[in-house]
């Protein structure tokens, strides 16, 4: 009985995950015990102190290749790497998550199921709450840092469903429009769940194929295993959809217009920016380490995927008449991109990272600045609402055209260098037919982009012109973030670059 | 009947039996009945006496959620404090403090649920 051995665990490369980890916890007792009051300040201090705690670590941890607890965990270059982008980027989302200016107490409530304006409504509207979202999103970014760095199946699912439910419940917490963020929330949750279903399959049946669970057991597995062929193409195929719907690649996309319209705008920035991170940190590891040397099996089926993913994503753009969900399928063609760098293996993690970080700025920006027309319903999102608000609000609308252009491609901003890294490396992994589809599908793409600009300018404006609310110091540092990084990787990406270089490859043995 | 998967083979059999059986089943039923519908025919049959009247839909209570939640977060708990438990004793202290951690984040999570009201039945 007792030849159980513990496993070596490393808590050094552990850190940065325990300290946000910690810090949802404690958020969690700052929310049982501190007085109403005081938990918006303490809840904002102990977030943003909890994830630049576990930047610090990060930073410190930065030459650490290493697995450890038993092969659950990899700490590596791009691993570390992923994590500090989603941190960084959950920081960043976090001071949009946090403003209380724009509406009277904040973009939450704390009992959603409220109908709007009945007395329970009305009794919660006096009293300064939600500030459960705090915890929540610590909870969700410390399992979307877990997720890049798992060394095994099932670490990786656990991960999925740390970092899947409180983004589930950060989605149904919409202080205005109520039922669409319900709605949302539930949407998100049956098909995230059904999704699950199939990674969990998919780990069932490729642990009957390579008798483990761990990504480099597998990857020796293929080369070693007697069982069929089928265990392994259909255990990979349940697992790639558990991965791609996370993703938003098409055809598992159909939750991501209805959610990010529907979510809190903070929520949808933080799913937009992060959760995009994290489930391309995910994907790239699995294929990298895992199925690197079964690539010719599905390299052909996750191509058809990435075309897929860019060509309906950018042409369903362009029909777009809401700005979220204009947003929502310009991140569903920016998976498609991504997935590119997913199908050229080692060759394009570098510049896939780059582009994870350059995207998730712009994006940050962009739903930053949807939070601030407003009327007296909340968000206009409407683009129609949307005309001729260059005349009034010209700095806003200017700031919103670079983030647009960025989006687009234009050089001198984070989206063409970004693009170009990306489809430079693919091209030398010889994936020039996708490469072709992609700068295709992005210039149609700009289309709906450029289709916003002229609206801001060019078009007379309304009948009823929303205006652009003056928001908090939080939200403009959000919008300068977004802009300045934008702008800044798109003159001078080459620190990062070199840092991406520097990362190196996905440990995998 | 070999390999792997050999072993479904018997499973596919059978579906396809049941499928054939199914449709033999229903094609013979269609082909020998008499067909008179009414509309007495077409309500709703609840045991003998008076479909309900109005609406479907009806508001219900959802209060149970917390026995969900309590037992999912008491059986979890055991679930690794059983197996835990059996051998602990060769592992030392290391493993008694894990056990504390895991346990004490459970713990948080109905600390939290007591602090918020859950517990009160109302």
């Amino acid at each position: 009985m007792n030849d159980i051995q513990l496993p070596a665990i490393d808590y050094a490369a552990l850190l940065p995950m325990l300290i946000v980890f910690g810090a949802a916890c404690v958020g969690i007792l700052v929310e049982a015990f501190a007085p109403r009051g005081w938990r918006f300040v303490i809840q904002v201090s102990l977030t943003i102190g909890g994830l630049v705690a576990g930047l610090v670590a990060i930073i410190v941890n930065r030459d650490l290749e290493i697995t450890t607890i038993g092969g659950a965990v990899t700490v590596d270059g791009p691993g570390l790497f992923l994590q500090g982008a989603i941190i960084i980027l959950g920081i960043v989302s976090l001071g949009l998550i946090a403003e209380r200016r724009l509406e009277r107490g904040g973009p939450f409530v704390a009992e959603a199921a409220h109908a709007a304006n009945s007395d329970g409504d009305k009794r919660q509207e006096r009293e300064p709450g939600a500030t459960e979202v705090f915890p929540l999103t610590l909870f969700a970014i410390a399992g979307m840092m877990l997720f890049c760095v798992s060394g095994d199946l099932l670490t990786m699912f656990v991960a999925l469903e740390v970092f899947s439910l409180p983004l589930y419940l950060l989605c149904g917490l919409a202080r205005r429009r109520r039922l669409i963020s319900q709605e949302a929330a539930l949407k998100y949750f049956l098909l995230g769940a059904f999704a699950s279903a199939f990674f969990l399959y998919g780990v069932a049946l490729l642990y009957g194929y390579a008798g483990t669970v761990s990504l480099t057991g597998i990857r020796e597995g293929v080369l070693q295993s007697e069982q069929s062929g089928i265990l392994l193409a259909a255990g990979l195929a349940l697992l790639a959809i558990g991965l791609l719907f996370k993703a938003a690649a098409v055809p598992f996309h159909v939750w991501t217009p209805d959610v990010y319209q529907g979510a809190p705008t903070p929520v949808t920035a933080l799913m937009a920016a992060c959760t995009k991170a994290a489930a391309f940190g995910g994907l790239l590891r699995v294929f990298n380490v895992a199925f690197e040397t079964t690539a010719w099996d599905w390299q052909p089926v996750l191509a058809t995927v990435a075309i897929l993913t860019m060509v309906v994503g950018s042409i369903l753009a362009v029909a777009q008449t809401d700005i979220k969900r204009l947003l929502a399928y310009s991140s569903v063609a920016n998976a498609g991109y991504l997935l590119v760098g997913v199908v050229s293996l080692n060759g394009a993690v570098g510049s896939s990272l780059f582009y994870l970080i350059a995207y998730g700025f712009s994006v940050l920006g962009a739903f930053a600045m949807v939070t601030l027309v407003r009327d007296s319903e909340g968000e206009a999102t409407h683009l129609s609402r949307w005309a001729g608000l260059g005349k009034g609000s010209p700095l806003f609308s200017a700031l919103f055209t670079f983030l647009m252009l960025g989006f687009a491609g234009i050089p001198l901003t984070s989206g063409f260098t970004s693009k170009f890294a990306l489809f430079s490396s693919a091209w030398d992994s010889d994936q020039s037919v996708l490469v072709i589809v992609g700068v295709l599908s992005s210039v149609v793409l700009a289309f709906p982009y450029l289709k916003v600009v002229v609206l801001l300018w060019l078009n007379p404006p309304g009948e009823e012109t929303p205006t652009v609310s003056v928001p908090s110091m939080l939200t403009r540092a959000v919008i300068f973030a977004g802009v300045a990084v934008t702008f800044v990787l798109g003159v001078a990406p080459s620190f990062l670059l070199d840092i991406v270089a520097d990362a190196g490859p996905f440990l995998a043995k | 009947m070999d390999g792997y998967l050999g072993s479904y083979a018997t499973l596919g059999v059978l579906l396809v039996v049941a499928g054939a059986f199914f449709v033999v089943a229903y094609t013979a039923n269609r082909v020998l009945r008499t067909n008179a519908p009414s509309a007495a025919k077409s309500t709703s049959y609840e045991c003998g006496l008076d479909p309900a009247e109005g609406s479907d839909w009806a508001q219900a209570q959802i209060r149970y959620y917390v026995y969900a939640f309590l037992y999912a977060l008491f059986a979890v708990e055991s679930v690794f404090l059983f197996p835990w438990a059996v051998v602990f004793d060769g592992l030392g202290m290391v493993s008694v403090a894990e056990m504390g951690v895991f346990v004490a984040v459970l713990a948080l999570g109905l600390l939290y649920a007591w602090r918020k009201g859950v517990l009160t039945w109302t």
